[in-house]
C-alpha cells in the first residue's frame, strides 16, 4: 500500500505542505485544516499524519471508518456523526478536527504535500504494513 | 402500512433546534385523542433547564393534588435537555423519564440511555408528555420527517413484549436502514401489564449488529403506567443526526472538550475500570472485597461464589470489540451485550436473543442478593425482565424479600403455588417472572413490590410486622439498588434522603464515607449530601450520564484538593453546557441550577401527601443487624463497635442485648443525620423547604409556595 512518509532529517520546517493540505481540500490556506502537521520541538521535526494504521475503525459507532481496495482509511462525511472518538483514540494524534467543520478529517495519501515539499522531506511510499518514520506515537 | 389506523393526524412544521432546545413539547392526550404544541417559555429554561426539570414542570402542571398512578390525568414525561445529543462528549444521549409511580405515589424520575431523547429533540420537541388512557391499544408515531404525529391503534397482532415489538415496529415504520438508524421506541412488556414495578425500554439501532437494543429506564414502574394507559409504543423517527444537530453556539468548544475526553477514556479505562471491556459489572467484585455486594436480601456483604458472576466473567460472556455506546461518541461503551444466548425457559424458551448487559445493578439484585451465583440464570432473568417490561432492580430487591420470608416461614409452597423460592432457587425466581408476564399466581403478589408485599404478608399470612418492615429494603415504596449500607451511615442518608426514593443515582458515599472516613461529622456527611445529589441532579437535567464524570479519571485527579468531586470533568461539562446553550456559567450556578429542581421536586412530593421527615424513614435493614445469623456473621465488628462507640462490655452482654444496643445508637444517629442534611438543604426539621430557601433560589412561584406555606 502506498502511504505518507515523513524524513525529519530533511525537513525545514517551511509548513508549506500544511498550506497546500488545507488548499487542497478545504480550498482555504489554514494550517489548523492541514491533515498533516508539523511539529518542532527542541531543534528537531516530527509530523503528525495517518499512516493508515486503521485503529480509528473499531471505534466508530457508525461505521464511517472504512479501509478501501489501496489499504487507505477513508472516512464517509455523509455516515460522521461528528463525534470525534475516532480523534481521542488515534494513537498517532493524527485525526483533525475544525470548528468550522462537523466531521473530523484526515490524511488519505494524496502526495500534494509531498510534491510541493521543497526539502523532499515528504513523498509518497509504498509499505507492507503501516507505519511510517517520523510519527509519533 | 395499509393496515395503519390512523386515530389522530397532527401536522406541524419542525423547527431548528438551536443551541440545545427545540423551543416546544408535544402533548398528547391518548383518551381524548389529542395532540398540541406547547412553547418552551424563558421561565422554563431558566428555573427547570430542560430535563428532568422540563417533565418535572409539565408534571406538576397536569395533575392534581390527590392524583394518582393510575388517573388518566397522571402523564409520562420524557425530556433528554439541552446537551442530549452532543456527539462529541461521552455520555450526551440520556433521556429522563417521569411519572407518578404506582410504587411510590410520588413523581419517579429515571435516567436512561437510547436514541429516543435526542431523536425526540431533533425531531422538534424538547419534551413529550402523554395523558389520559386509551379504550384500545394505540401506538403514537412522531414522523420528524414528514413533521406528523399520529395516534394510531395497534392491530390485534401486535406483540407486546419488546424484543419482539421492536422488530414488528421496525418493518412498520422504518423500512430502509437508514430509517432504522433515524427510529427509536420506548415500549415496555407484558410484565408491565401486570406488575407495579413494569420498566420502559428504549430502543437504539445497533449498527455495527444491525440490530435493536434496548436500555431500561427502569425504575419507579413507568413501564405500568405506560401500559395502564394502552400506550403499546412511542416511536419517533428522526430527520438525521449529526455533530451539530443541536446547533451549539460554539462547536469548538464542544470538540475540544470532547476529543480530550476521549483521549482520556482511551488511556485510562483499560487500567482502571475497564468499562469498556465489561461495563458496569466491574464493580462486582470490588464490592465484594469490601463487603458492600448485597448478599441474600442485604444480610452479608460477600459471598465465597462471587467469582462465578464478576467482572472478568462478563468480560468473557460479552461481545468485545464493538463501540457499545447508548448514544453516539460514547467512548466509555457500557453498553455491553451478550449475542446469541439460548432462552432455556419461557415462552421464547429455545430462542437465541440478545441480552443487553446485564448492568451490576443486575448481577448484584437477581444474583448475589437472590443467592443466585449462575451467569446463565442471570443472564435468563436478565432477558426476560428487559422484555415483559420488568425493572431488573425491583425485581431483584423484591425477589431477595421474598425469598428471606420464604426462608423464615412466612412463605411456603402453599402460598407460592408450589414454588420453591429459597435463597438460590434460579428456576423459582424465573417462574414467578413468567407468571407476571402471565398476570397470574403468585407472580400478580410480587409484582406489587416490596411495601405492598410486607401489608399483604401481615393481613393474610400473619406475618410478624416488626420483622417484615425491618427486612424490606423498600423506602418510599420503591425497592434499593444494590449497595450494602450498614457501614455507612451517609450512605444511608443517600439513600433515605433522596426526593424518589432510594436509588443510588443521587449521592453514592460509601467509600468516601466508610473506607476513606472523609465525612468523619455529621456536618461533612450533611455537606456531602448536599453537593452530590445536586451535582447529580444536574447530568438529568442536561441530558448527559453520570458514568464518564468518575467511571474513568487521569490519575492527576488525585493531587486536586477535592478529588471526590473531579473538577476537571466538572470543568468539562461545564465547557459542554456552555458551547451548547451559549450562555456562560459558574460551578455554583450548577449547584443552583440542581437545587432549584431538585426543592421543586420535593415540594412535588409535598403537594401529593408525601415528602416529609416521615417519609424519609428507612428500614432497619439498611442500618443495623436484624437477626442474630446477621450479627454472629460480624460479630467482631459489631462488637469492637460496642466497646469503641458505646463503652460497652459485649462479653456481658447477650445478643439481643448487643443488637438492641446497636439498634438504638444507629437509629439515633440516623435521626441526628437527617436534622444535619435538612439544615444544610435549606429545610425546616420536618424536612419542608423554607420560603427563605425558595426565595434565594427563584423558586418561589405563587403554587409552589402555597404547598409549602401548609407546612410551615
Amino acid at each position: 500500500m502506498k502511504v505518507l512518509s515523513f524524513i525529519p532529517e530533511l525537513c525545514v520546517g517551511c509548513h508549506v505542505c500544511e498550506e497546500v493540505c488545507s488548499e487542497t481540500w478545504f480550498k482555504v490556506v489554514d494550517p489548523a485544516r492541514s491533515r498533516i502537521r508539523i511539529i518542532e520541538k527542541d531543534g528537531s521535526m516530527s509530523a503528525l499524519y495517518c499512516v493508515q494504521a486503521g485503529d480509528c475503525i473499531a471505534v466508530c459507532p457508525v461505521n464511517a471508518l472504512s479501509r478501501n481496495k489501496q489499504g487507505i482509511v477513508l472516512l464517509k462525511k455523509k455516515e460522521c456523526v461528528g463525534c470525534l472518538s475516532c480523534v481521542g483514540f488515534c494513537p498517532y494524534g493524527a485525526m483533525f478536527f475544525h470548528p468550522d467543520e462537523t466531521t473530523p478529517f484526515k490524511c488519505v495519501a494524496c502526495g500534494k504535500c509531498a510534491e510541493a515539499c521543497p526539502a523532499g522531506a515528504l513523498e509518497i511510499v509504498e509499505v507492507e504494513t503501516p507505519s511510517a518514520p517520523g510519527v509519533q506515537a | 402500512m395499509s393496515d395503519r389506523n390512523i386515530l389522530t393526524e397532527f401536522t406541524y412544521e419542525r423547527p431548528t433546534v438551536e443551541r440545545g432546545y427545540a423551543g416546544q413539547t408535544l402533548y398528547v392526550d391518548v383518551s381524548d385523542r389529542r395532540v398540541a404544541a406547547r412553547p418552551v417559555t424563558a421561565m422554563m429554561k431558566e428555573k427547570f433547564v430542560g430535563g428532568r426539570g422540563f417533565d418535572l414542570w409539565l408534571l406538576w402542571n397536569g395533575v392534581r393534588d390527590t392524583t394518582r398512578w393510575n388517573d388518566p390525568e397522571n402523564e409520562i414525561v420524557i425530556s433528554t435537555g439541552p446537551c442530549g445529543g452532543t456527539t462529541q462528549y461521552p455520555g450526551s444521549g440520556k433521556s429522563i423519564a417521569v411519572t407518578i409511580s404506582p410504587l411510590t405515589g410520588i413523581p419517579i424520575d429515571s435516567n436512561v440511555g437510547g436514541h429516543f431523547g435526542p431523536y425526540l429533540k431533533f425531531a422538534g420537541w424538547d419534551a413529550i408528555e402523554v395523558q389520559g388512557k386509551a379504550e384500545k391499544d394505540v401506538i403514537i408515531y412522531i414522523d420528524g420527517q414528514a413533521g406528523r404525529v399520529t395516534i394510531e391503534e395497534a392491530p390485534a397482532d401486535a406483540p407486546t413484549d419488546t424484543h419482539l415489538l421492536g422488530p414488528w415496529l421496525m418493518a412498520r415504520y422504518a423500512q430502509s436502514e437508514e430509517d432504522r438508524e433515524l427510529t427509536s421506541i420506548v415500549s415496555a412488556g407484558t410484565g408491565a401489564e401486570h406488575a407495579l414495578m413494569g420498566c420502559l425500554n428504549f430502543s437504539l439501532y445497533d449498527r455495527r449488529r444491525r440490530a435493536l437494543r434496548y436500555k431500561q429506564a427502569g425504575r419507579g414502574g413507568i413501564g405500568t403506567v405506560l401500559r395502564d394507559k394502552k400506550v403499546k409504543a412511542i416511536v419517533v423517527r428522526s430527520p438525521g443526526v449529526s455533530g451539530d444537530a443541536n446547533h451549539p453556539a460554539d462547536l469548538g468548544r464542544l470538540q475540544a472538550t470532547g476529543a480530550e475526553m476521549h483521549r482520556e477514556v482511551r488511556t485510562f479505562d483499560d487500567k482502571q475500570n475497564r468499562m469498556r471491556r465489561r461495563g458496569t459489572p466491574y464493580l462486582v467484585q470490588i464490592m465484594d472485597d469490601y463487603d458492600l455486594l448485597p448478599v441474600h436480601n442485604f444480610k452479608f456483604g460477600s459471598h465465597p461464589d462471587t467469582p462465578k458472576i464478576n467482572g472478568d466473567v462478563w468480560e468473557a460472556r460479552m461481545t468485545q470489540g464493538l463501540p457499545d455506546g447508548c448514544w453516539y461518541g460514547c467512548t466509555v461503551s457500557c453498553a455491553h451485550a451478550v449475542d446469541g444466548f439460548e432462552l432455556k425457559t419461557g415462552p421464547y424458551k429455545g430462542e437465541k436473543v440478545i441480552v443487553d448487559g446485564p448492568e451490576y445493578e443486575t448481577v448484584a439484585g437477581v444474583g448475589s442478593n437472590c443467592g443466585i451465583f449462575d451467569p446463565d440464570a442471570i443472564l435468563e432473568i436478565n432477558f426476560y425482565c428487559d422484555t415483559y417490561g420488568i425493572d431488573t432492580i425491583s425485581f431483584g430487591t423484591a425477589m431477595a424479600f421474598a425469598m428471606e420470608c420464604y426462608e423464615a416461614g412466612i412463605l411456603d409452597k402453599d402460598k407460592t403455588g408450589g414454588i420453591d423460592l429459597s435463597f438460590g432457587s434460579a428456576a423459582g425466581a424465573l417462574e414467578v417472572l413468567h407468571q407476571m408476564s402471565r398476570g397470574e399466581g403468585f407472580g400478580l403478589i410480587f409484582g406489587l413490590g416490596i411495601r405492598r408485599m410486607q401489608d399483604y404478608f401481615i393481613e393474610h399470612f400473619g406475618a410478624d410486622p416488626g420483622f417484615v418492615r425491618d427486612i424490606g429494603m423498600q423506602a418510599k415504596g420503591l425497592e434499593y439498588s444494590e449497595y450494602l449500607t450498614k457501614e455507612s451511615l451517609a450512605q444511608q442518608g443517600g439513600y433515605g434522603l433522596t426526593n424518589k426514593g432510594p436509588q443510588h443515582d443521587e449521592a453514592w458515599l460509601i467509600f468516601m464515607d466508610m473506607v476513606n472516613n472523609e465525612l468523619p461529622t455529621f456536618e461533612d456527611k450533611a455537606e456531602a449530601l448536599h453537593y452530590f445529589p445536586m451535582w447529580r441532579t444536574w447530568f438529568g437535567l442536561c441530558g448527559f450520564c453520570k458514568l464518564p464524570w468518575n467511571d474513568v479519571v487521569d490519575p492527576k485527579n488525585k493531587l486536586t484538593p477535592e478529588p471526590q468531586k473531579i473538577m476537571h470533568h466538572v470543568e468539562n461539562y461545564r465547557q459542554i453546557f456552555m458551547g451548547v446553550t451559549g450562555l456562560e456559567i459558574t460551578y455554583d450556578d450548577m449547584i443552583t441550577m440542581s437545587e432549584r429542581v431538585y426543592n421543586f421536586q420535593r415540594v412535588f412530593n409535598i403537594r401529593l401527601g408525601h415528602g416529609l421527615r416521615a417519609d424519609d424513614a428507612v428500614p432497619y435493614r439498611s442500618v443495623g443487624p436484624v437477626t442474630v445469623e446477621e450479627y454472629e456473621s460480624r460479630a467482631a465488628r459489631y462488637d469492637s463497635q460496642l466497646r469503641e462507640w458505646l463503652g460497652l462490655d459485649p462479653t456481658t452482654m447477650t445478643v439481643e442485648e448487643k443488637m438492641a444496643a446497636h439498634r438504638k445508637y444507629r437509629q439515633e444517629r440516623y435521626e441526628k443525620l437527617i436534622d444535619a442534611v435538612y439544615k444544610r438543604r435549606g429545610w425546616t426539621e420536618n424536612g419542608v423547604p423554607t420560603l427563605e430557601k425558595l426565595r434565594a433560589l427563584g423558586m418561589d412561584l405563587p403554587e409552589v409556595v402555597a404547598v409549602v406555606e401548609k407546612h410551615l
